[in-house]
């Protein structure tokens, strides 16, 4: 049996307001959290659950919550983090525009169990709509007193409001959003303090991704120990999975974690196998950053069992054979895909994305894009794949923030995988510089 | 690099009245009531969003020291922020910005060649405005829309599933909707609509 849980009864018309999603059984968390439950009992449910921060890192949420300073008798916040940019990654922007509700539901919930009467929700400039679609539907929560003073009579006061962003990926990390969010440059602050001591404003802070918010309101009404059971291992739950690159069905998915890989991929109720009926090359399997896995290591690990769409299963062999589930952005690239521009595409983008704080960073993105620039126009060096790889390695873990090594595993894990493209490039520069790269005609059809 | 910053508008003042109409000015004390007291540097993106919209689309160096003014802040503050964001234009757009997403999966689906039509088609370079003022023509990095791959922004509209066809569509109702009018005979209003 398929298992909804974040998009459970997105097909009925008309669940974006609220209506319709209280007749669905939207809001019941609310009662009985604030009526029947204690702040602590809630962060209680969401640690037994097992439910892993859905933005990339996978860092357990209830954990992360029981380290809010409660002490500080500063006011606490909630942010949810709605900068989605990851490259391939798309799964809050559906959610947000189809269940917008599904979100406030668990942020009244989050907000409760942490103690905070402030929420916001940080949401990239470029998504104008969800933008208005939010603020529409935290319109209508406050007008049916579910949001505002005194919410059910419980005497918990919570507000949220919309903030947007104006296009840096950076904002995506945690301390760089509330640096956003203060109205400053988005440069990640050196951790720790956490956001948990020291976050907004100098006050205790918990950042969580769209996704792990939505889910908050299903394990208040279910319980964690049901939720805890749905997955696998250690990775409980359902997952949104952004499926895009070249195949058939591009598109978002919830799927149980523990689901194979190759079923993903061929069956027709996800990706539908590869469009135009040609050979799966790789994927990167959770946004731009975690590492590009050739076909037969995708479909299964290096010791020849079948991979599974999970944290463990994904990441299993480390980055020699191994990538991440990340933030669920799953990028399939056919026979055709060339690597090293893809490589290049990438460098390019974490290049333009740098903030600049860190040396390794700002000068090491800019030589790997300059680098891979020269090797995919047929002006590369042999020597140049080692340069990569040792620049790559100077920048890992020598950052503020992890953009850094977010930049050099997807060049490592390219040459790691497919080193004979590489050297393909520089062996062979007049056939390189005479590629036509792109699928459409440049005139319409017919003409 | 050094001539662009010598150029830079930052450093052009032209001292023209500069200021938001009562209806926006509540408006922007609404956003700033959403932070705590004294913390009102927090709406300065929300603020800047809406000084673009208004003032023609891009930020110089008069409405952000308005800007400034408005939310008790040093010019500095707002000059760092409006350089930093990919969103925010110092130098002048045309009315229509088109943004193509240019990152890995939209590159892979077809991105490239949408932005060599439309170079072909406007006869301008990426980063350039057409000679009407009409268009401004800019890569952007991942829109966060790969599944609709390939996807543009034109100021802030989403258009997906690009192909060819569409792009021949999108250009000729933004120029039949544009009545020929070059920005600066328009007034704010008729650039918000």
């Amino acid at each position: 049996m398929e298992r909804k849980i974040i998009l459970e009864n997105i097909e009925i018309e008309g669940i974006r307001s609220l209506e319709v999603y209280r007749e669905n059984g939207g809001y019941k968390s609310i009662e009985k959290a604030l009526k029947t439950m204690t702040p602590d009992e809630v962060v209680n449910e969401v640690k037994t659950s097992g439910l892993r921060g859905r933005g990339g890192a996978g860092f357990p949420t209830g954990m992360k919550w029981s380290f809010i300073d409660k002490k500080s008798g500063n006011p606490r916040y909630l942010v949810c983090n709605a900068d989605e940019s990851e490259p391939g990654t798309f799964k809050d922007r559906y959610l947000l525009q189809h269940i917008p509700h599904r979100l406030i539901e668990g942020m009244i919930c989050a907000a409760y169990a942490l103690g905070a009467n402030t929420a916001y929700i940080y949401v990239r400039g470029e998504f104008k709509t969800i933008i208005g679609i939010l603020n529409e539907a935290l319109k209508e929560t406050y007008k049916a007193g579910l949001l505002g003073k005194n919410i059910h009579g419980s005497g918990y006061d919570l507000d949220i409001y919309v903030h947007t962003g104006a296009g840096a990926y950076i904002c995506g990390e945690e301390t760089a959003l509330l640096e956003s969010l203060e109205g400053k440059r988005g440069n990640p602050r050196l951790k720790p303090p956490f956001p948990a001591i020291k976050g907004l404003y100098g006050c205790p802070t918990v950042v969580n991704n769209v996704e792990t918010l939505a889910n908050i309101g299903w394990i208040v009404n279910n319980g964690g120990e049901t939720y805890s059971k749905i997955g696998i291992g250690r990775s409980t739950g359902t997952k949104l999975i952004s499926a895009c690159g070249n195949i058939n069905n591009p598109g978002v998915y919830e799927i149980e974690l523990g689901l194979p890989v190759e079923e993903f991929i061929y069956s027709d109720k996800y990706c539908g196998g590869v469009k135009g009926g040609k050979e799966l090359k790789a994927v990167i399997p959770g946004g731009s950053s975690v590492p590009i896995l050739p076909k037969n290591l995708m479909l299964k690990t290096a010791e020849g069992q079948p991979r599974l769409m999970s944290y463990e299963s994904l990441s299993e062999g480390g980055f020699i054979t191994g990538s991440m589930l990340g933030s669920g952005g799953f990028i399939v690239y056919d026979e055709d895909a060339c690597i090293v521009r893809n490589t290049y595409n990438f460098s390019r983008f974490y290049h333009h994305e740098s903030c600049g704080q860190c040396s390794p960073c700002r000068e090491g993105t800019s030589w790997m894009e300059s680098v891979l620039y020269r090797i995919e126009n047929g002006e590369g060096k042999m020597k140049d794949i080692d340069l990569l790889v040792s620049i790559a390695s100077k920048i890992e873990g020598n950052t503020i923030c992890p953009l850094g090594d977010a930049a050099a595993w997807p060049v490592g894990a390219a040459i790691r995988h497919f080193r004979s493209e590489f050297e393909f490039h520089i062996q062979n520069p007049e056939i390189v510089k005479n590629i036509k790269h792109g699928k459409l005609p440049l005139t319409p059809k017919g003409e | 690099m050094s001539e662009k910053l010598f150029k830079h508008k930052l450093y052009v003042k032209k001292n023209s009245d500069v200021s938001f109409t009562p209806e926006t000015l509540e408006k922007i004390q609404t956003i700033i009531s959403h932070y705590p007291e004294g913390r009102q540097k927090s709406a300065l993106i929300p603020i800047l969003h809406i000084a673009q919209e208004e003032f023609g689309g891009s930020l110089n160096v008069d409405i952000m020291d308005y800007v400034a003014g408005l939310l008790n802040i040093t010019p500095i503050e707002v000059y760092e922020v409006a350089t930093f964001y990919s969103q925010f234009y110092i130098d002048p757009v045309g009315k229509y910005v088109i943004e193509v997403c240019q990152t890995g999966p939209c590159a892979i689906c077809g991105g490239e060649d949408i932005m060599h039509y439309l170079e072909e088609k406007l006869q301008i370079k990426v980063g350039e405005t057409t000679e009407d003022k009409l268009f401004s023509l800019k890569g952007v990095e991942c829109l966060g829309a790969c599944g609709s791959a390939p996807v543009m922004q034109v100021n802030t509209e989403f258009h997906e599933f690009l192909d060819i066809k569409k792009i021949d569509e999108i250009i000729a109702k933004l120029r039949s909707e544009s009545e020929f009018k070059k920005p600066e005979e328009l007034t704010w209003k008729e650039r918000l609509s």
